[in-house]
């Protein structure tokens, strides 16, 4: 695949904190040589949220083969994930 | 400033929990350079073209909604008024007819769900083509699934032709009594001051002062917005149009990113952001419940009419602060048969025929998508036109009618349409006092005075 400049995307994951999640998600980037530039996570309206920034630009798959993992960890860990390009976030919530 | 996980996760919320979507794309596309005067060769020409720019869309639709995470739900297409390419062909209902089958193929190789544009502009005056077309309307809708059809009868310029207006009620009753349930009418909107860029249906098509391609974004929350306002129910009504405001603000800021960089990947310029509030049967999904949210016991009870004043005003606000490119229709949709809100006032003897025409004079997009017994006259369908569109072209706004008579129906009855469309309780039509002779008088309403507005 040829050089591509960064690409920064949002991974946010919801559902009830529990063993594993980093590592589980982290090992996933990894393999596609995703690398992550930042972790939070809070507990907001009762509910567990993670959001990872990690850049895609020299990931070895697409965007959607990324999206189907991160959509079988997340049936396997009964959370919900999501993936989405960060430049929606600066567009909605910058002026 | 890196993004916080509150802004994220309210962002995933807004599409995880309350169906905030990328309603509509649809792509215009003009035809006006394939008019002939061989149908064989036009067909051919206009259905290479659909299908190529159709397939493009609908391919790097699918790129951005993976990319963005928020679902792009319908991917449309709207072509130059096809009354304008019949203007060289044989004035027969036939030829209008094969046009849109020709068009109907094409949408359907495309993958593209509604196609748009198969009307008129007539406002002042109808040519014999356009007459032939309005004659093939019930024909063309009825055998053909994805051609939509508009008439444009009114503008505050010209007035009303209520020749037209008079001819339509008779059509649209006609082409009721060929579809099941009268559905084939959900697909012909009647307008007043019709915009050349609308991207939603019926009622879209590329106007003739439009570029060769134009892509334009319909987003929609309704959703998004009752959630904010049930989120506040105590703060006084200044405060809550600046809680709809910004919110809007933020889902018209996405549909902007969404709809330019979609253009950016077609080639093809960029039109404009709907920012119309377009609700669908999905729970919660409702433009009548942002108004119960408010405080309005239910929709079309009193105090309906100033909340959705409040609601339309706070809209436009936040949106045209977000994108110098809002146009199209950009009001609020009431659509009976499409808001699970809206039926249940119906059902439950809220909201009359007559007080939805009242919502109409604040709200964009008029009486739309609402069921009547299939046995009214055609001139009370021309009447309901008429007052209707008057609304629009003396307040110098768009009006549109989407009138569905169900053949065999009687007030009160429920009736489905399928799908997007919805279901809806057949509503009263006061048809003791006739106003046939009214309709029968013909002519044009002349266009009013803009100035002395008091």
């Amino acid at each position: 695949m040829a050089e591509k400049a960064s690409q920064i995307c949002i991974v946010t994951v919801t559902g009830k904190d529990r063993v594993g999640i980093i590592a589980r998600l982290a090992n996933a980037m990894a393999k596609a040589n995703i690398n992550i530039v930042d972790v939070n996570q809070k507990i907001m309206e009762d509910t567990f949220v993670m959001t990872m920034a990690v850049d895609i630009g020299q990931a070895t798959i697409d965007m959607g083969q990324i999206k189907k993992q991160l959509d079988r960890i997340g049936r396997q860990m009964a959370l919900k994930i999501s993936i989405q390009d960060e430049s929606i976030f600066k567009a909605m919530h910058r002026v | 400033m890196r993004i916080s996980p509150e802004e994220v996760f309210e962002t995933v919320k807004m599409t995880l929990d309350h169906h905030f979507d990328i309603r509509t794309v649809t792509l215009g596309i003009n035809l006006k350079d394939c008019m002939a005067r061989d149908l064989d060769w036009l067909t051919k020409q206009a259905q290479a073209r659909i299908v190529e720019n159709g397939q493009l869309l609908n391919h790097c639709a699918k790129g951005l909604e993976q990319k963005y995470g928020i679902p792009i739900t319908n991917r449309r297409i709207a072509v130059t008024p096809v009354s304008l390419l019949l203007e060289p062909l044989p004035r027969k209902t036939s030829t209008a007819v094969k046009l849109a089958k020709a068009l109907d193929t094409a949408a359907k190789k495309a993958n593209i769900d509604f196609l748009g544009g198969f009307g008129a502009m007539l406002q002042k005056g109808a040519t014999a083509t356009e007459e032939n077309l309005i004659d093939a309307l019930p024909e063309a809708l009825s055998q053909t699934r994805r051609i939509c059809g508009f008439l444009n009868l009114a503008s505050t310029v010209a007035g009303i032709n209520m020749n037209a207006v008079a001819k339509v009620g008779h059509v649209i009753r006609d082409l009721a009594h060929r579809t099941e349930n009268g559905v084939g009418c959900a697909k012909l909107a009647v307008f007043a001051n019709v915009p050349e860029d609308s991207p939603f249906m019926a009622g879209a098509h590329h106007g003739i002062g439009e570029p060769d391609f134009s892509l334009n974004v319909g987003i929609s929350g309704p959703g998004v917005v009752r959630s904010v306002v049930a989120q506040n129910p105590d703060c006084d009504l200044t405060q809550l149009s600046e809680v709809i405001k910004r919110t809007v603000f933020k889902i018209t800021r996405a549909g902007e990113l969404i709809g330019r960089e979609l253009a950016g990947l077609m080639k093809v310029d960029f039109g404009i952001v709907d920012i119309s509030l377009a609700p669908t049967t999905s729970t919660g999904d409702s433009v009548a419940e942002i108004i119960e949210a408010m405080g309005v016991g239910r929709m079309g009870s009193p105090g309906t009419t100033a909340a959705l004043g409040l609601l339309i005003d706070a809209v436009k606000k936040g949106g045209a602060m977000a994108s110098a490119n809002v146009g199209g229709l950009s009001g609020t949709f009431i659509p009976v048969s499409e808001d699970a809100g809206m039926i249940r006032a119906v059902r439950s003897g809220a909201l009359s025929l007559d007080k939805l025409e009242a919502l109409t004079s604040v709200c964009s997009v008029g009486l739309d998508m609402f069921a009547v017994p299939g046995d009214i006259p055609p001139e009370t369908i021309s009447a309901i036109i008429a007052d209707e569109l008057s609304i629009g072209v003396v307040n110098n706004k768009t009006t549109s009618v989407r009138i569905v008579p169900v053949p065999g129906a009687k007030p009160g009855s429920i009736v489905h349409f399928g799908g997007l469309l919805g279901s809806a309780p057949v509503m009263k039509v006061a048809t003791k006092f006739s106003s046939a002779r009214f309709i029968h008088r013909r002519g044009r309403l002349p266009a009013p005075i803009l100035a002395l507005r008091n």
